[in-house]
């Protein structure tokens, strides 16, 4: 198995580059460093879908494509059901000995951002995972439709406003709570399921690593901030990212076989809600006192999730 | 190897199961699918190849039609043959993704089995399904009984396949007339017909990773419409590789396929134009009729896309008066097929008198009598030289009888 070694972030960062720095997503977005990293963990050959998002119509405008390998969109909902159809095909050409090399490892990935994979691709991830194909679904999770410029989807958090879900004298913004997508997943039985985000790089790489060397479906949900649409500035998406995993709004961790669950990340300093919360404009709402019963809430709800969490990890069922 | 399946010289085969004994001998590499009546067994034969060893292929059975639909393009962009199958809503559901698997140039193979779209809900064939695939950029032949389903389904995949083709293609059938009604089917040997269809050659292919291709990239005001363009051109272009390979099969079986059939039309003057099984009973309606001195005709669309325009009006030019069959409820207009016979009719130097016929939907049965009357009905125009009913009219429906849109006399 060729896969890279992860020693140091400059090493890391300059080799194998099939994803070309130029494409059109918002300076600081973090997708692109996700995607590059997902393609610097290995070296086998790379089939590639997207659903419709900001990761699609970034890098495939034509006559460019910011793509050195194999890639595909169908649509907003189907990269699940589009890489899955060309891992079948793989199989089929590589038992009849029609590939063009019958012998180099290929991996399938399928990038999705949480519009595309929480919503209206729910149900064509849900088969895919299913039906058990050899692939690997990385979501970008940026919890709103920035593409369409910031609408709600059912990754939003209780309290962000968006284009849909606005904040105003009556209204503190989306009312309901996200989508446990990662618990969906794992109850799929998908023998790798994780959380992971671009701060805790090495933690990441070797997250899509083990996704990649894993036969069979693998789900990645990854913390995208996106500066366009949560407010702030792009040069701190890295920075705004270390208050989401510190503050257990994002926790790292991962699920084998739908229920071996391992934190992979503890924050020597767990910072509140309200720390997190306050670094971004579609939360600043919330500091205003009618509705601070809302930060409370958030602030239970990460605590809760942490106990579960730290319980399913002991318990391991 | 797979393991080799017996045939007879002559078969007893359904629609349905003789295009899933033409997906086993084109040797398919990949059918991803989702079951629907009346095209199910299409598939379900072909999952039943492979877990029998009959074929090397894998069937992929999957959550709905719009998966179904995008797991052949997945497999079609990684260089294999590729087919499925549906209908009605399954073909409606589909429909997001017939187009993008046109746009992407893949030359996949749906058998669709025409069925009615619901509301209300009906499992009986009629040709909306069909309708709605008609501006989808796939070509669209029709099979008139089970012979032609398995003719059709080999010569197809030759057609989408060539190389200055590239398009994806439907073959058409009757749900439940066709699809379920046992037949005497002559199949070619399972040497015969992978020599005849031959070994896809992969473009673009997503696998090759010596020269890496993006798929479904994104075009806007600057090049989608010659990509458009483009596209159209080659569908308006496939007449010279569907007439091509029409020829070859004919030299291999006997059995002679044109983009536009005809039947005694030699001498008539009134004539049915129509699409799948309706052109058989047509055919008994208008030797019937010519007893009683009409000179009937039939005319019956073998290829609804690229529609054959100047086939059409080369064989109506001594028409006197046609009657275009719809069967699919035109929702406020006249019906599609009559719109297209009628621009080739108005274009051409006789302009004969073309009027248009809702039958058959939600599968009510077409009757020989039907067709009699609309032939009588044709020589009454004919004999008048103006349409001296409406325009449009609905046949066979209960109740008071149904017609919009007269013609305009000085």
């Amino acid at each position: 198995m060729a896969i890279t070694s992860v020693k140091n972030l400059k090493e890391f960062s300059t080799n194998n580059d099939r994803f070309e720095g130029a494409h059109t997503l918002c300076p600081g977005c973090a997708h692109s460093m996700i995607v590059r990293e997902l393609m610097n963990s290995t070296d086998d050959n790379l089939v590639i879908s997207s659903n419709t998002g900001c990761l699609e119509v970034s890098t495939a405008v034509y006559p460019f494509t910011s793509w050195d390998t194999s890639w595909i969109h169908i649509g907003f909902e189907n990269a699940a059901t589009a890489v899955t159809g060309a891992e079948v095909m793989h199989k089929v050409r590589k038992k009849k000995g029609t590939l063009k090399d019958n012998e180099a490892p290929v991996k399938f990935v399928a990038f999705g951002g949480d519009g595309s994979t929480f919503d209206i691709g729910f149900q064509w991830l849900s088969g895919a995972m299913e039906r058990g194909h050899d692939f690997t679904y990385i979501c970008l999770d940026n919890e709103n439709y920035a593409n369409t410029g910031g609408q709600r989807s059912s990754a939003t958090p209780i309290g962000a406003t968006t284009s849909t879900a606005q904040a105003g004298t009556h209204s503190y913004g989306k009312k309901e709570k996200k989508k446990d997508i990662v618990a969906i997943m794992a109850a799929h039985g998908a023998p790798y399921v994780a959380q992971l985000a671009p701060n805790k790089w090495k933690l990441m790489a070797k997250g899509f690593q083990k996704a990649l060397e894993t036969e069979g479906p693998c789900f990645i949900n990854t913390v995208s901030p996106c500066c366009t649409e949560w407010k702030f500035e792009p040069k701190d998406t890295i920075a705004l990212t270390d208050l989401a995993t510190d503050s257990l709004m994002f926790p790292i961790y991962e699920i084998l076989n739908g229920h071996e669950l391992n934190i992979l990340y503890r924050p020597k300093n767990i910072i509140t809600a309200e720390d997190y919360l306050g670094a971004q404009g579609r939360y600043k709402h919330l500091f205003k006192p009618q509705y601070r019963h809302v930060i409370d809430q958030i602030q239970k709800d990460i605590d809760d999730n942490w106990i579960m969490l730290q319980r399913r990890e002991e318990a391991r069922v | 190897m797979a393991v080799k399946f017996d045939l007879n010289e002559r078969e007893v085969w359904d629609g349905n199961y003789a295009a899933s004994q033409a997906l086993r001998q084109a040797d398919v590499d990949v059918v991803v699918a989702y079951p629907i009546t009346p095209s199910t067994p299409i598939v379900e034969n072909y999952g039943a190849y492979v877990a029998n060893g009959y074929i090397d292929g894998e069937f992929v059975m999957v959550e709905s039609e719009h998966a179904a639909m995008s797991g052949c393009i997945g497999a079609s962009a990684a260089g294999g043959r590729v087919s499925t199958a549906t209908s009605s809503q399954g073909f409606a559901l589909m429909a997001e993704v017939l187009y993008q698997a046109s746009g992407m140039r893949l030359p996949i193979i749906l058998n669709v089995v025409n069925r009615a779209l619901a509301s209300p809900l009906n499992v009986r064939g009629d040709h909306a399904d069909m309708y709605l695939g008609r501006d989808s950029g796939w070509l669209q032949v029709g099979a008139f009984n089970a012979q032609e389903a398995y003719d059709l389904a080999l010569c197809a995949f030759k057609i989408a396949e060539n190389p200055s083709v590239r398009l994806p293609m439907m073959i058409h059938q009757d749900g439940f007339i066709t699809s379920h009604t046992a037949q005497n089917v002559y199949p070619l040997t399972d040497q015969a017909a992978i020599d005849f269809v031959g070994v896809i050659e992969p473009i673009d292919d997503m696998l090759d990773f010596s020269k890496p291709v993006t798929y479904g990239a994104q075009t806007e005001e600057d090049w989608h419409f010659e990509h458009k363009a483009k596209q159209h051109k080659a569908i308006m272009d496939s007449t010279l590789v569907i007439d091509a390979v029409f020829a070859e099969f004919k030299e291999l079986t006997g059995r002679e396929y044109n983009r536009v059939e005809s039947y005694d039309m030699e001498d008539a003057d009134v004539v049915i134009i129509g699409l799948g099984t309706t052109v058989e009973t047509a055919r008994v309606a208008a030797k019937r009729i010519r007893e009683k001195g009409i000179k009937a005709g039939v005319v019956a669309i073998r290829c609804f896309r690229p529609f054959p325009y100047e086939e059409v009006r080369e064989v109506l030019k001594n028409a006197k008066a046609i009657a275009v069959t719809d069967r699919s409820s035109p929702g406020g207009a006249m019906g599609a097929f009559f719109n297209e016979v009628s621009a080739a009719m108005y274009t051409s130097v006789s302009r004969p008198i073309v009027t248009n016929f809702i039958y058959g939907l939600g599968g009510r049965d077409f009757s020989i009598e039907e067709a009699e009357r609309i032939y009588t009905e044709q020589q009454a125009h004919a004999d008048a030289g103006y349409i001296t009913t409406e325009i449009q009219q609905f046949s066979g429906l209960r109740g008071p009888r149904l017609g919009f849109f007269k013609t305009e006399r000085s």
